[in-house]
């Protein structure tokens, strides 16, 4: 497993410097570049030259992605023109907190999907299956963002139950207890809210899962063996059915990338996906560059991810 | 010169591994095969799974990659046979074993069957449709037909429709892997049959692939028994079945179930000497590998992988 | 006086195909008695396997109807519970595809072992491996103690079937039901198979029924024989005088379609049509009867059913008396046995 791992992991570096390449590239071809927002648009042309020939801007596109990327190495990503501060430190901030969320998007989506896939394969055509494969085409047709617009009405405004923005309740001192349950209630109604609607695929995963491992032949041979049902279920058809699902969790992660930037921007929660598009609008492009590349790194993490956790449940790969 | 001559063909699949996936070493599919058909007869190609018999078949009409070797057809050297001439292409056509997966669901029978004729032959619609339909009744499907898809015929129909395809450019040399295997008794006697009065209306010459030694005996004038990618032996149907001299072929030949029930007990010790005589022998009829040593003639038609004398 | 194991009256399974029932085992009755192996043979679409899976209840959405007697039971009318207190512990199965009988995320000694843990939940961890180990001893599976640890995907498929055929006779069952047990395999590891099942049959005295289409095992391993057409059984005899005098239209069509080793055929036979498909099966008349249409109506029975020629052969329809092969120029092939 170590061997497969460490492949694995060797492989993933070429996409990685790859990535980096086509953000690069993609910064490049924006309009303006870091001098536009900086300066006063009165100044003398060829002072701006001036300027530009100084901060390298001028050399060949090779040797600007070359100061980037040993930059990035070091850990500076730029500076944003904007906060004016520096991109990492400023990116720190929100990635933490886009980081909890995240994390609590999971569990929740798993406490949905797990028992309702269950329910829907073993019991497949029956009423109770019927109402979970509703709930899960609504849930595909559902747009993320007016999904998460009707929760924040209804759940913030109108019932008052949940907060409507932020991270955490101000002057409230960190590290107190008080502060980490204003976080967990802070992050819920989002969650809960891109929960609900990412939880489908994997419902839907988990039900055909079941439904296919139940016509295998080894479930017959359990059978034969003389096992009850429950044994059946539990030692053979949902160990196995299972094991697609963990293998699925690493793109679940990048799924909740592309999900996180309208969750957060809907209910002002300050992390990643909000700096994101806020960067975009202010065409802050050292922050949306340092942004891409981040969600590429981590697109590409949670494939690696997927990987490695199957390689570890299923014995076939495990062997190899 | 022979119609087909094999001569020490190889086949070598990479086995890629370790830390950047190089080639660590070759899994030796075919190693080291050399045979040749007459025309018009039908040569048997015997083995169990992984003997390389398939591969041998795919090798000769360009599916898998020839390491080294060389194919000769009608004196014309094909071992690279995808780059070969058109012509000699077209000489050359497959019988696969599964009819099922073989022949693709979402075409229709003329489309299938049409498919060779649209490659190598400017037809037109009409002449096509009558070529076609001609084809069919060939091997015994309605002209009517042409217009059904796949999953409207049985098993054996559609190994026939599998064999019209092959047969469309009037091929001289058809292979056939283990073109019965996935197929009833009554509908396999059916095939094997029609297989036979079409090699005496064509003048075909087959390769024929299989692991079923009673089908092999019906069909095949000449035998080769393969192991582990090597011939053990080969011979006419009558050397390889009334003396057998390799024991792997002893050891095949005793493990078909006789039909008569009578024999049992003599057959089950008859299994029992050979496996016995297998196990003791081992190591005279194969090398420090376990695998075959190459051919030594023991009469005119008859070959044995034994180790050299002396 | 042979002890009856298992005893089948008036079986009849159906499958539904668009809201109408259609029996693909209709209408079967017999017996299998104590160390007797009894080969069901017939071609895909018979209904052997679907016989097969009948008697342990193993079909997900099936009609079973008629008795199926074992240990004074009526099987048919078991709830699952009850039944499985049989499975697995007084029946045995083994399967046709020994790769895909095993579950791929579960090492060997736990699928074997499993099956002695549902009939006996007190036998001590310790002793129940210790006992698998044993059936992998007797099964002939080399360094038992190795393989117990392995997944099936390491095992070749000679091993995988020992371990299928380990599971199925754990608990020492008086009835063993092979489907099919050696058509996924070589022919080496086919007699060595067959061997080791004929083995364990003489050594526990179970009965054993034998699913096959292979006429050359049916030769090799039974006692006695019944053939399937159609969802019914056109003959059934001792092995002997089934392949010395067999008397049904298909049986003896059949035993001259296979080409043998030990035997010169010019020409094997063809029988003419096709199956037909469940629902189109004619349920009524000789259901062979369009498959040989030179035979004339009249030699046929409205109604067929099975006929005692001699004591223990049975044989549907009177057609077999009035039976020929069509070409009459042509001599019929010799019976093995002249």
């Amino acid at each position: 497993m170590w061997k497969f791992s460490l492949r694995r992991i060797i492989t993933m570096i070429p996409q990685i410097i790859l990535l980096s390449i086509v953000v690069f590239i993609l910064a490049k071809m924006m309009p303006g570049d870091a001098l536009t927002g900086l300066i006063d648009p009165n100044i003398d042309p060829s002072t701006i030259e001036e300027k530009r020939e100084a901060l390298g801007l001028n050399d060949p596109w090779y040797e600007q992605y070359a100061n980037w990327i040993s930059g990035v190495l070091h850990g500076d990503l730029g500076q944003s023109f904007k906060f004016k501060m520096p991109v990492s430190e400023l990116v720190w901030q929100r990635l933490v907190n886009t980081f909890w969320l995240s994390v609590l998007t999971l569990i929740i989506t798993y406490l949905i999907a797990v028992p309702l896939g269950i329910t829907s394969g073993r019991f497949h055509d029956t009423w109770a299956d019927r109402i979970i494969t509703g709930y899960t085409y609504i849930g595909f047709a559902a747009p993320l963002f007016i999904f998460a617009l009707v929760m924040l009405w209804i759940f913030g405004f109108y019932l008052d139950w949940f907060p409507t923005g932020g991270s955490v309740k101000p002057g409230i001192e960190p590290g107190t207890l008080d502060y980490f349950m204003s976080k967990v209630y802070h992050m819920l109604l989002p969650a809960l809210s891109m929960a609900l609607i990412s939880t489908v695929s994997t419902v839907q995963y988990l039900r055909s899962e079941i439904i296919d491992t139940k016509q295998k032949d080894f479930i017959l041979t359990a059978r034969a063996k003389g096992a009850s049902e429950s044994r059946v279920y539990n030692r053979h058809i949902l160990r196995n059915s299972l094991l697609p699902i963990a293998a699925f969790f690493g793109y679940e992660i990048s799924g909740l990338i592309g999900g996180s930037i309208f969750i957060e921007n809907i209910f002002g929660y300050p992390g990643m996906g909000q700096l994101f598009l806020n960067s975009i609008l202010l065409r802050d492009y050292s922050v949306v560059t340092a942004l891409v590349l981040l969600f590429g790194i981590f697109t590409i993490l949670g494939s690696l991810l997927s990987d490695i956790v199957l390689s570890i449940v299923d014995p076939r790969i495990r062997i190899k | 010169m022979s119609f087909l001559e094999i001569d020490d063909l190889k086949v070598h699949f990479p086995i890629r591994g370790g830390f950047f996936g190089r080639t660590l070493a070759h899994v030796k599919a075919v190693d080291g095969v050399s045979f040749s058909i007459e025309k018009g007869k039908t040569y048997g190609l015997v083995g169990e799974s992984g003997s390389g018999k398939t591969t041998t078949g795919r090798a000769i009409i360009g599916l898998n990659k020839i390491t080294s070797g060389r194919v000769t057809f009608e004196g014309k050297e094909i071992t690279d046979l995808r780059r070969a001439s058109k012509d000699l292409r077209r000489d050359i056509q497959m019988i696969f074993q599964d009819p099922y997966s073989s022949l693709n669901p979402k075409k229709r029978v003329i489309d299938i069957i049409a498919e060779p004729l649209r490659n190598y032959e400017k037809l037109s619609k009409a002449e096509e449709t009558k070529r076609v339909q001609e084809l069919l009744e060939l091997v015994g499907l309605s002209p009517e037909s042409i217009l059904k898809y796949p999953h409207e015929f049985s098993g054996g129909q559609r190994q026939r429709i599998g064999i019209a395809r092959a047969i469309a450019l009037k091929p001289k040399l058809i292979i056939a892997d283990e073109p019965v295997s996935a197929l009833d008794v009554s509908v396999q006697a059916q095939v094997l049959n029609f297989m036979q009065e079409i090699q005496k209306e064509l003048g075909l010459t087959y390769l024929f692939i299989s692991h079923d030694l009673g089908v092999i005996k019906h069909m095949c004038d000449h035998i080769g028994i393969m192991y582990k990618g090597r011939h053990v032996e080969s011979g006419t149907t009558k050397d390889i079945f009334e003396n057998p001299q390799h024991i792997y072929t002893k050891r095949l030949v005793a493990a078909i179930p006789d039909i008569n029930p009578r024999n049992r007990n003599e057959q089950l010790k008859f299994r029992q000497d050979v496996k016995q005589e297998y196990e003791q022998a081992f190591d005279q009829y194969f090398d420090d590998e376990g695998l075959a040593y190459p051919l030594q003639p023991v009469s005119d038609t008859h070959l044995v992988a034994l180790p050299e004398r002396g | 006086m042979s002890e009856p194991v298992l005893k089948i009256n008036h079986l009849k399974t159906s499958f539904r195909i668009k809201d109408e029932y259609f029996a693909a085992v209709d209408d079967v009755s017999l017996t299998v008695n104590k160390n007797e192996l009894l080969a069901i043979v017939g071609e895909s679409g018979c209904g052997k396997s679907a016989l097969a899976f009948s008697i342990m209840n193993l079909h997900t959405r099936a009609k079973i109807e008629g008795e199926i007697t074992f240990k004074g039971q009526n099987l048919v009318n078991l709830s699952t519970a009850e039944l499985n207190k049989l499975r697995g512990k007084n029946m045995g199965m083994i399967f046709q595809d020994p790769l895909t009988a095993l579950n791929p995320l579960m090492i060997i000694g736990d699928q074997i072992g499993e099956i002695l843990l549902i009939h006996n939940k007190n036998m001590a961890v310790n002793e129940r491996k210790q006992r698998v180990v044993e059936l992998l001893t007797k099964v002939g599976i080399p360094r038992p103690e190795h393989v117990y640890t392995q997944y099936p995907h390491e095992l070749s498929g000679g091993m995988r079937q020992r371990v299928v055929i380990a599971m199925a006779i754990a608990n020492n069952p008086e009835l063993l039901i092979a489907d099919e047990p050696t058509t996924a395999l070589d022919v080496t590891i086919q007699s060595q198979i067959l061997d080791l099942i004929k083995d364990l049959k003489e050594e526990s005295h179970a009965g054993v029924i034998l699913i096959t289409h292979d006429l050359g095992v049916v030769a090799e391993m039974a006692d006695r024989v019944a053939v399937m057409y159609a969802g019914q059984i056109v003959e059934i005899a001792d092995v002997y005088t089934l392949f010395e005098n067999p008397l049904h239209p298909y049986t003896r069509s059949l035993l001259n379609s296979v080409p043998t080793t030990n035997e010169e055929q010019s020409k094997l036979h063809v029988i003419q049509g096709v199956v037909p498909a469940l629902q189109n099966l004619p349920r009524e008349g000789c259901r062979f009867g369009p498959r040989i249409p030179w035979i004339k109506e009249s030699a046929h029975e409205k109604n067929p059913v099975l006929h005692e020629v001699s004591p223990g052969h049975f044989v549907r329809c009177t057609c077999y008396k009035d039976f020929h092969f069509p070409h009459e120029d042509k001599e019929e092939k010799q019976h093995v046995i002249s």
